[in-house]
């Protein structure tokens, strides 16, 4: 399964020209608001019609302008889950899961109704009206209606920005879930960094309507060419974690490539594989294994690019394994310290600065 | 009723029945008029609302007059009617209920068309999304998120039928028995000597029918709208 998208369109003073594919699992669209990711995913779903381009699901063509095919919304069998749910109020949580089904005339298996409402722990909402519900709840039935809508493609406009901390918290899990178990691809629209760097298999930076960067989570979120799009003080390489150990001090233990890492509480089961973001301004370099210092953990890595910003900053991108880290240094620090590529390092990180929604499966 | 006396009950009767047939056969039409002027943006769509809205400014006479150079039995649309489908409105009950129905059109699209726009299109969007059709769209979420503003515009359309009087006596005339309804009823009543106490009881009904309207109304689009938020 696999879609490709290219879209031109003008609006306003405003021009957008955007191109990518999205392989399985879930493509980030990420970018500042402005930066056009909401018109890409109205043009995909039929809401809005770009002045050219196409959008193609495997072989289904969903609009071609220059062949002067345009499917109509209701024929794209695409899943929408909007920033505000947008849920049927006069419909109970239950008859808004089979809306979709029913629209085309099809029976919902009662094993797939199980399995997705399983998925999204929303078994105990079915006969509640919208009204009733959280915000929380609310985002997860909007998903589980649209997974029930048999889609070949999922499409997520930031369906966590009008959430706040504590309900991002409780649906990114299952939206973890969701990536790992869906079979389609997921087009998942987001201008925060930490949700990419939890959910995203690909992701696609927009800046000013054009594609800035695009491609594996990892690779995107650790290249210091990216940051300006990313946001100096968001930026941040992921790592893959292992969780090994709680301790009884509260500290939990991952290992990663670069060695053991300590963080406060992580709330997650033993064996189990996680992704931590380390923000880049949270680093510490040093030449040598530091001795008699607070910080906990200090990751081993060899220097494969520095890369000089307007400011008096540099981003030092690290490798470990086949992973990275990003660290911004001052370029005073990265001259003092005599810094070139290929030399060994050892990046410092504080436990408590790596915040909760920086770490997850 | 011996209180109303056989005229007086007589023009009651056919004043509810004409109100309900005007506001029941013109009701599909008042919602498909008010969905196109909430929803649809097309050239001449301020002719149409005008057109919509003309009886509500026109003096009522004019409206009546209007309807009898169209309807009447020697106007081009009523001649066809009476010939090739034998209908007649002209002198008959059914032209009053015409005359009331198009006298309360705006009153009633006006409501619904504030209840269409109260609508979050946005919710349409999600239906189309889920694969339904716009026609389905229309019937699950449109419809059903409108009915408060059905039940007002119906019951304020119910009510300005009732009291419709110059559009009516100039399109059909007072003809006691056939044509004669509430208002025209007070009216001969009151042109007649000794009148006054029987046009006092009509107006005492006129107040009772449209006082019960009101609160019906406002009680069932009430319980509506609480089931339609689900609360």
């Amino acid at each position: 399964m696999s879609f490709s998208v290219s879209i031109r369109h003008r609006m306003g003073g405003f021009s957008l020209d955007v191109a990518f594919d999205a392989p399985k699992g879930v493509t980030a669209l990420f970018g500042r608001s402005g930066t056009g990711k909401t018109t890409v995913v109205n043009a995909v779903a039929g809401l809005l019609k770009p002045d050219a381009g196409y959008a193609r699901i495997d072989d289904v063509t969903l609009f071609d302008q220059a062949a002067g095919i345009w499917l109509p919304v209701h024929k794209r069998r695409l899943g929408y889950v909007f920033q505000d749910a947008r849920l049927f109020p006069h419909m109970t949580v239950e008859e808004n899961l089979a809306y979709g089904a029913k629209a085309q005339r099809r029976d919902m298996s009662k094993a797939q109704k199980d399995r997705v409402i399983d998925l999204l722990g929303i078994g105990d909402l079915l006969a509640r009206r919208p009204a009733r519900l959280s915000g929380g709840e609310k985002q997860r039935v909007a998903i589980g209606r649209a997974l029930l809508a048999d889609p070949k493609l999922l499409l997520l406009d930031e369906p966590l920005a009008a959430l706040d901390e504590a309900r991002k918290a409780e649906i990114l899990p299952f939206l973890e879930r969701l990536r790992d178990d869906a079979q389609i691809p997921i087009l998942y629209v987001s201008h925060s960094i930490a949700e990419v760097a939890r959910l995203a298999t690909t992701v696609v930076v927009l800046e000013g309507g054009r594609v800035a960067r695009a491609g594996a989570m990892a690779d995107v979120l650790s290249d210091p060419d990216a940051v300006s799009a990313l946001g100096v003080r968001d930026a941040g390489a992921v790592l893959a974690a292992k969780l090994v150990a709680h301790h009884a001090d509260g500290l939990s233990e991952l290992t990663t490539c670069g060695g053991a890492l300590l963080l406060p509480g992580v709330q997650a089961e033993i064996g189990i594989h996680m992704r931590v973001r380390i923000r880049a301004q949270d680093v510490i370099l040093s030449r040598s294994a530091p001795q008699g210092l607070s910080a906990l953990n200090v990751l081993k890595g060899k220097i494969v690019s520095m890369r000089q910003g307007a400011g008096p900053g540099v981003m030092v991108r690290i490798a470990c394994a086949d992973e990275h880290i990003l660290a911004r240094i001052t370029r005073r620090s990265a001259v003092a310290m005599g810094l070139q590529n290929g030399d060994e390092i050892f990046a410092i990180i504080k436990s408590v600065s790596v915040a909760q929604g920086d770490v997850g499966g | 009723m011996s209180w109303l006396g056989p005229d007086g009950w007589t023009a009651v009767l056919l004043s509810l029945k004409v109100s309900f047939w005007a506001v029941f056969l013109s009701l599909p039409f008042s919602i498909a008029i008010a969905w196109i002027l909430a929803r649809k943006d097309f050239v001449g769509k301020q002719v149409v609302n005008g057109l919509v809205h003309l009886p509500l400014i026109l003096p009522p006479v004019v409206t009546g007059y209007i309807l009898l150079m169209i309807l009447g039995r020697n106007a081009p649309v009523g001649a066809f009617l009476e010939q090739y489908l034998g209908i007649v409105v002209a002198f008959r009950w059914t032209g009053a209920a015409v005359a009331a129905a198009v006298m309360a059109f705006p009153l009633t699209v006006r409501a619904i068309r504030l209840a269409i726009e109260a609508v979050n299109p946005g919710l349409e969007d999600a239906a189309s999304t889920l694969g339904a059709s716009r026609v389905r769209v229309f019937f699950t979420i449109t419809l059903p998120l409108i009915v408060p503003g059905i039940i007002a515009g119906v019951v304020m359309g119910f009510a300005k039928a009732m009291g419709e009087f110059g559009a009516t006596i100039t399109f059909v005339s007072a003809i006691p028995g056939r044509t004669q309804t509430l208002p025209s009823a007070i009216y001969g009543q009151l042109q007649v000597p000794g009148g006054e106490d029987l046009a006092l009881r009509l107006v005492l009904v006129s107040v009772v029918v449209a006082m019960a309207a009101l609160v019906v109304s406002e009680v069932v689009s009430r319980r509506v709208a609480r089931r339609i938020a689900g609360q």
